[in-house]
């Protein structure tokens, strides 16, 4: 148990479980929504472009890192603000 | 292990904790609001916990680069059209792959650089993360595209197709076993990146407009994927839970999806749906019946509208073109101060995304009760006095139950001929995404109207209100 990969694809496919079992029978008007609501979790790669980043190991690897957590919070705050968005329409 | 990573590692676990409740409350009508703000703010404890990391000795980029990307997000999404959501899922979907990449990519370059040792399963996660992240960002471009317009959407299919895509896998897995032997060589690694972009360009091209639903779905799913890889590749398990449980949930929409077009996964991807098969299909159509179209004017039809007892509207893609969602709702409003009863028929995949028509009426308050399922409105067509077809072609073609030989036999549709009358409005008899010809055009109770869907309405609307 303390090869980290095993780890890591243990949690890997638990988690896979639990998403099949909480997206299960979603009625089709929220489906939009959830698309772009789980496209913004999604965004959570922002953490590695962070951690990438701010470690300032080479020049490369700190502007690639730039350039991620850039496209990587355009996900997350847009796709958070967009599902607001329209299901804030539902809502009325 | 210190207090700070511990305080770390239980907060991402509250994170992830947060994701699975958002998501579970994002599917439910009710709660759904509320799901997505708990996963947001799940998100910003995943992000401030990063930011306290002791790897982390430079803030300026870091927070020059949140605000820009916050700033770019928020007016993207304050600004887009209603009617682009499925274009703006799309291109989201990419730059979350992009940033998973770019991870996969600048770990690569700082083992290379520091002079690391590379164990073969940091490389193949590498890898995996290249590859997924690569395919979802040009995919999710090419996809952006199409729904845009900027490129056709028409499936592209030339010769020699799967065969290059094949050759293409190959020397994937070919520069990926030179770069094992060794990794110093970057010009191999940058190939390696090379090929996966324009794996996901030939992944997309040849899949029809008309399946952009599933693709958008496929490549969210794939964007979790990458994420989960991203996380594999910096050893974080906060990536991996969340990226698996996107992919999880992409996946089964993606199903969902599939399973409404009556068609597998493969057949959307690998059919180049709406292309030659098609047009053969349509020239049988064409011979065996004969063409006469029955048109209406817009007094005639306010008459049959106002005065008929039920009403169905059925929206496609071409209500979302015109923007007409407004105009159908004020239809609706004059219609039932007649005493009409009206409701709306959605087909699962109409628009170009799942739930795309449910967002566009429901912008335009329509009240969610009167939106009815394909299953539920079915068996009551029979009863309803005149179906009102709004820019929906494919989803309403008897060939789907009536001819073999059709490409979209066997897709559940909406029974609009078995209304009274059908009332369709369109802006030509062109063939729909679909590429097919639609025999209900033509049939004796069909009466059809041309012109943009906004400009009929608004017609439409002036005669109800004289009635």
């Amino acid at each position: 148990m303390t090869d980290p990969i095993i780890v890591g694809l243990i949690i890997f496919v638990l988690a896979s479980f639990v998403g099949f079992e909480v997206i299960n029978k979603v009625p089709p008007t929220l489906h939009t929504p959830l698309m772009s609501g789980s496209n913004a979790i999604s965004g959570i790669a922002v953490i590695g472009a962070l951690l990438m980043a701010g470690s300032g190991h080479t020049t490369l690897t700190v502007v690639l890192g730039f350039i991620a957590t850039v496209l990587a919070t355009v996900n997350v705050v847009g796709g958070f603000l967009v599902t607001d968005r329209m299901l804030q329409m539902f809502k009325r | 292990m210190d207090w700070l990573t511990r305080i770390e590692d239980l907060s991402y676990l509250g994170a992830a904790a947060l994701f699975i409740v958002g998501l579970k409350q994002l599917g439910s009508p009710a709660t759904a609001r509320q799901g997505n703000r708990l996963a947001a703010l799940g998100m910003l404890l995943a992000i401030v916990v990063t930011l306290l990391d002791r790897q982390i000795i430079s803030y300026t980029g870091i927070l020059a680069a949140i605000s820009l990307g916050s700033i770019i997000g928020a007016v993207a999404a304050y600004k887009v059209e209603m009617t682009a959501m499925p274009q703006m899922v799309g291109l989201l979907n990419g730059l979350g792959g992009a940033a998973s990449a770019l991870v996969g990519i600048g770990e690569f370059c700082r083992i290379v650089a520091v002079g690391e040792p590379l164990p073969l399963s940091t490389l193949v996660t590498i890898i995996l993360g290249v590859l997924i992240g690569g395919v979802t960002l040009t995919g999710s471009l090419v996809a952006f595209g199409k729904l845009q317009g900027l490129i056709s959407g028409t499936p592209v299919i030339f010769p020699m197709q799967q065969g290059i895509n094949l050759g293409l896998l190959v020397a994937f897995l070919a520069t990926s076993v030179l770069i094992w032997l060794d990794p110093s060589q970057m010009g191999l690694f940058w190939s390696l990146v090379a090929i996966a972009g324009v794996l996901g360009v030939l992944f997309v091209i040849p899949i029809g407009g008309a399946d952009m639903p599933v693709v958008i779905s496929l490549l969210n799913s794939l964007s979790g994927l990458a994420a989960s890889a991203a996380g594999f590749i910096v050893g974080n398990s906060m990536l991996i839970i969340a990226g698996a449980l996107v992919g999880a949930s992409g996946l089964i929409l993606t199903q969902i999806m599939c399973k409404a077009m009556n068609r597998s996964l493969a057949n959307v991807l690998f059919s180049g749906f709406g292309g030659g098969g098609a047009k053969a299909a349509s020239g049988v159509t064409s011979a065996a019946t004969p063409k006469t179209v029955r048109t209406i004017d817009s007094e005639e039809s306010a008459m049959m509208l106002g005065y008929a007892k039920s009403v169905v509207i059925v929206p496609g893609y071409g209500m979302a073109v015109a923007q007409a969602q407004h105009s159908v709702k004020e239809l609706a409003d004059q219609l039932e101060r007649l005493g009409v009863e009206v409701k709306y028929a959605i087909h699962p995949v109409a628009g170009r995304m799942p739930g795309h028509m449910n967002v566009l009426l429901a912008e335009a308050n329509v009240p969610y009760p009167q939106l009815k399922d394909m299953e539920d409105i079915n068996p009551e067509f029979e009863n309803v006095d005149v179906a009102l077809v709004i820019g929906a072609n494919d989803v309403v073609n008897p060939a789907a139950r009536t001819n073999p030989g059709s490409p979209v036999y066997g897709m559940p549709i909406l029974d609009v001929d078995r209304a009274r009358h059908t009332i369709v409005i369109k802006r030509s008899l062109s063939p729909g995404f679909a590429g097919i010809d639609n025999e209900l055009f033509y049939k004796d109770k069909t009466l059809m109207m041309f012109g943009s869907a906004k400009d009929v309405l608004n017609k439409l609307i002036t005669e109800v209100k004289q009635l």
